[in-house]
């Protein structure tokens, strides 16, 4: 939508300064053991179905249950459950060194019709502007997902924190 | 003559239910749909919480999972049913379609007939093709008719931004959300799912007009400054066929009003509320109010509030002795509680003990 009243603001984007202090999202070093979960979460709503489904006990809520999600990236193992459940559809998996060149970013999806593999796709950052190409590699239904899919796709590595959604 | 009648089969009216009719009380419980469940049956996204309050599973399977459980108790259930009425001697009057008027004789009653669309005054605001947000949804997750190709919405709170998505995931094309406010109103995370997929938010912003005869064709937005008065010359004219307004939601309390109950204003619920006390027990005996109807919050909110009234009525019967009540209603006060925390969560815990303060 186009239009003369300036759209500046920065209403749902919260950008990549503040992300390095949300406790959910990983450290620069963390990403280089494998793919990794992004908790993009940085309100104080009473919410914790992400602290539950993790079964290697990576993500912390704890008490209050307002806390926001802290990550232990020591124990995540990317095992996507986290991406599935979460109300919010804010959590991500990020596969930084995928192969050299590129990463795979895993995104929750409940949209129809799922993407097939292999489909070339415009990559959109957080504000929904295409930045690049971009190749589904993954479409995934984990058991008890209820309805929301996983999608991987490998992207070039330089937006591995841009990268959050896709366009067919 | 029934123990407890239940006007509204929302989520507070069903758990009001569940929670009476399982220790012994015997419950009449209305409502004017072909299913119980109220709102949650408009609701296709996760709900946010924690496991007890149902967590990561999608609204409209909290109401089946709801519904299964009156079953399994001993509920006498009155659908396609409009209450229109309640007397000073507790006599509830009601129709049911293709039948004539019928009245009840209750010894409690709980009035828990939900929340109301606020509606938002424009030029062209009559015409076909604008909607409250919440018709917008029912239409389309409901009855299964998209009510629109191209969808402007109005309002940034939870609601606007919850719809905005639903509506692209059903196969609209939604140009845009208009915020009057300079930021937006509801939880960021529902806002950073609309902005990726590239809906733009454009805040600070209202509608002026819905222009089209008669169905609305385009819309005419315009900026405005802080004091919300608008920016002549930032007009913009946007093609669409759908406007949808999120302005927020009132408590839906016409009974109320006909009972001339107390009422207070609590701008953080929405508006007029009943005056209740921690029983949620309004200014006339034997009259109970909960859920979006007792101030405007969430599903969850509205279910312990439910709980907690039917363990009152339960109480007040004793079907439960003093002890194993108030031991449940510490219970459901802490969960209830929890779910008042936060940033958002504050402001109704704030508003909640304005309006309970009064009636001590
Ligand atoms: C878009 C949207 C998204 C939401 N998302 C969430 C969420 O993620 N999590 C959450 O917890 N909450 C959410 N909510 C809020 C939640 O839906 C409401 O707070 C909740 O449904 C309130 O429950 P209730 O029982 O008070 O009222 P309702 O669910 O509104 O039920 C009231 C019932 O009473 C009936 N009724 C009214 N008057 C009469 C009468 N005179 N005679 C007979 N029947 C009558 C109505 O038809 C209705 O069935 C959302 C709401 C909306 C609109």
């Amino acid at each position: 939508m186009k239009s003369k009243v300036s759209n500046k603001s920065n209403a749902g984007i919260i950008t990549l300064g503040e992300f390095k202090k949300i406790p959910g999202y990983p450290e620069e070093d963390d990403f280089s053991k494998g793919p990794i979960a992004v908790i993009e979460c940085d309100q104080d709503i009473p919410c914790n179905p992400c602290e539950e489904i993790c079964k290697y006990g990576a993500i912390k809520v704890g008490k209050p249950i307002t806390n926001l999600p802290v990550l232990d990236a020591e124990k995540c193992r990317g095992c996507l459950k986290c991406i599935t459940i979460c109300p919010g559809l804010c959590i991500f998996v990020v596969y930084r060194d995928y192969t050299d060149k590129t990463s795979l970013i895993y995104i929750p999806y409940e949209f129809s019709p799922l993407p097939e593999k292999n489909t070339y796709v415009d990559v959109l950052n957080r504000r929904g502007e295409k930045i690049c190409k971009g190749s589904i590699r993954k479409v995934i239904k984990l058991a008890g997902s209820n309805k929301t899919f996983v999608i991987g796709m490998e992207i070039p590595k330089k937006f591995y924190n841009t990268a959050r959604h896709f366009e067919f | 003559m029934s123990d407890f009648v239940i006007i509204g089969a929302g989520p507070a009216g069903i758990s009001a239910a569940n929670e009476s009719a399982r220790y012994g009380v015997k419950v009449t419980l209305i409502d004017e749909n072909n299913l119980p469940g109220g709102q949650l049956f408009t609701q296709t996204h996760k709900f946010f919480g924690s496991r007890e309050h149902r967590a990561g599973v999608r609204g409209f399977q909290i109401g089946y999972d709801l519904i299964e459980e009156i079953n399994k108790l001993n509920v006498d259930v009155l659908l396609d049913t409009i209450v229109y009425g309640i007397s000073a001697d507790m006599e509830v009057k009601y129709v049911t379609e293709g039948s004539s008027a019928k009245s009840i004789t209750a010894g409690n009653i709980l009035i828990s007939t939900g929340a109301l669309e606020k509606p938002v005054v424009f030029k062209g605001w009559t015409k076909p093709g604008v909607m409250g947000a919440g018709a917008a949804q029912t239409m389309m997750n409901v009855h299964r008719v998209l009510p629109g190709r191209k969808v402007l919405m109005v309002g940034s709170g939870n609601v606007g931004l919850i719809v905005a998505y639903q509506l692209k995931q059903a196969g609209a094309d939604v140009v845009g959300i208009i915020e009057a406010m300079p930021s937006i109103g509801g939880y960021k995370v529902h806002a950073s799912k609309i902005r990726r997929i590239g809906i733009p938010i454009l805040t600070s912003c209202t509608i002026k007009e819905a222009k089209g005869s008669p169905q609305v064709s385009s819309a005419v937005i315009v900026g405005v400054d802080k004091n919300l008065r608008e920016i002549s010359g930032t007009e913009d004219e946007i093609k669409c066929d759908l406007v949808c307004i999120a302005a927020g939601l009132k408590p839906f309390d016409e009974l109320c009003w006909l009972l001339n109950l107390e009422f207070k204003y609590i701008n953080e619920l929405g508006g007029f509320v009943p005056v209740h006390n921690d029983d949620l027990e309004t200014s006339m005996k034997n009259i109970y109010i909960a859920g979006d109807a007792a101030g405007v919050e969430e599903a969850s909110t509205a279910m312990e509030e439910g709980r907690l009234v039917g363990v009152a009525v339960a109480q007040k019967l004793e079907y439960l002795s003093d002890r194993q009540a108030e031991k449940l209603k510490g219970k459901i006060n802490d969960r209830l509680k929890y779910l008042r925390l936060g940033s958002f969560g504050k402001k109704r815990a704030e508003g909640k003990k304005k309006l309970t303060s009064i009636s001590k």
